[in-house]
């Protein structure tokens, strides 16, 4: 089996071409990519700003509920059959704009939550001190508030990755882009090894995309907090 | 009069609201609802049933903890399609290929909750039973598991509704619950059946949310003058 499944990732010929694992890896990463820019332009702008007035708390917290409960399965198949449509976008393949959409939808939660959590959780007595000091609102968000509330929001980010990452994957269940595609084809080819060849790819991005997350989450702590600011954070779905 | 044998308007029209379907179809989404279910409690109930002796050995030294919150983490980052198709060469297009990687991510959920509900029991409620003679067993089940119930629980309702959502993702193997009847409807774009099974799925996400909540009430009835 693992022979099988190292013969078919190293065979050239299933990488290149339209429908080759290369073309699939590069859509999944562009919607991923794409759909994590603008989640985080839509969602991070209003929640830090919620947050920074500590209201807001009741949606932005449900708001994670809600997308815990939603099947990203169904959202994709609602979207693509419905007024998306399942046309081809450019170099984001089938039912790029659909896969899009849900991509977007599905990284806000974490996105929004983090943000509003990482902004209210700033010692109220540090916000006071700025605010004493003659500090303006603006001021106090961005060079007090913000710096401090940044570990917890990049949490959201490397959440939101994850999760548009796994989202991206199920696209193929509604023959959309992405390397799901290599899986759905190794059922419908009834070929074990592909299948799990798609899966070991889908499965090491994954975690390559975490690792790299986790660097970058580092490298902008203002704080270099060490140990274990991230215990017991929320997880991702799908 | 209609007659039977007319062919519903809807269905020519491919509605994405359809009556008739609820109806027509009623076997096929009570079916699908009853495999939703079951893979869904079976599931958590795996994951809870592996993730308390975990979290209870996890809490002896801070490198078994790290080994543990990290080791499932990495779990939880593998997408559900990758991780069922992975369990596939071991356990073929069967419900245990499902209920295993549920119970997985499960486990990621119910592990922290536990360790963070037994972290969260007061030091000197600990005391205080070692000096009433509790002995460990008995300290653990009748004093730090009941303390710690309430986050534990909560950690219970997340598995549970995150878990719904991710069942229909289990069409991949054919078992997916309401999931098999969006995957059916993907060929023909059943749009009456690909609304009903999302319908049923997120509802059935909320009921089970509800009954947890409804439990919790009676199995901690300390909590409820707090709330």
């Amino acid at each position: 089996m693992l022979g099988d499944v190292l013969d078919y990732l190293t065979d050239g010929a299933n990488w290149s071409g339209e429908t080759g694992i290369g073309a699939f890896a590069v859509q999944q990463l562009l919607l991923t990519v794409t759909a994590l820019a603008a989640a985080m332009l839509l969602g991070l702008p209003i929640a830090l700003w919620l947050g920074h007035l500590r209201r807001g708390g009741f949606l932005a917290v449900n708001v994670s509920n809600i997308g815990r409960a939603v099947p990203v399965f169904a959202v994709l198949l609602v979207l693509s059959l419905g007024p998306v449509g399942s046309g081809e976008l450019g170099p984001y393949g089938r039912a790029g704009l659909a896969t899009l959409v849900a991509l977007v939808l599905f990284a806000l939660p974490p996105l929004i939550t983090n943000a509003y959590v990482g902004m209210t959780e700033v010692d109220r007595d540090v916000v006071e001190a700025a605010r004493g000091m003659g500090m303006s609102g603006r001021k106090v968000f961005t060079t007090v508030e913000l710096p401090l509330a940044i570990p917890v929001v990049m949490t959201g980010v490397r959440l939101a990755l994850v999760q548009v990452w796994a989202t991206a994957t199920i696209a193929a269940l509604v023959a959309g882009p992405g390397l799901g595609r290599v899986i759905t084809r190794g059922f419908a080819n009834q070929s074990t090894a592909e299948v799990v060849s798609g899966a070991v790819l889908v499965a090491a991005g994954a975690l390559v995309l975490e690792g790299l997350a986790v660097l970058v989450e580092r490298a902008v702590d203002p704080m270099r907090r060490a140990g274990r600011a991230t215990r017991g954070r929320p997880l991702p779905t799908a | 009069m209609p007659r039977a044998d007319e062919v519903a308007q809807c269905y020519v029209d491919n509605s994405w609201l359809c009556g008739r379907y609820w109806s027509d179809y009623r076997p096929e989404l009570v079916d699908a609802t009853v495999q939703h279910l079951w893979i869904t409690v079976v599931s958590v109930l795996a994951g809870l049933a592996v993730a308390v002796p975990l979290a209870l050995l996890a809490r002896r030294s801070p490198r078994l903890e790290s080994l543990v919150v990290g080791g499932t983490t990495i779990i939880y980052t593998i997408p559900s399609l990758a991780l069922f198709s992975l369990l596939l060469p071991f356990t073929g297009l069967s419900p245990t290929t499902v209920v295993i990687g549920l119970a997985l991510y499960s486990l990621t959920i119910l592990v922290r909750n536990v360790l963070a509900g037994l972290r969260a029991v007061p030091d000197e409620v600990r005391e205080s039973a070692v000096g009433m003679g509790y002995a460990p067993l008995r300290l653990l089940t009748r004093v730090e598991l009941p303390l710690a119930l309430p986050v534990i629980w909560a950690g219970l309702r997340v598995a549970t509704v995150s878990t719904v959502a991710l069942v229909t993702v289990g069409s991949i193997v054919s078992y997916g619950g309401l999931g098999n009847l969006l995957l059916r409807a993907v060929g023909n774009q059943f749009k009456a059946q690909i609304l009903a099974a999302s319908l049923l799925c997120v509802a059935l996400a909320l009921v089970l949310d509800v009954v947890l909540v409804v439990a919790q009430r009676f199995l901690t009835p300390w909590t409820r003058r707090a709330g």
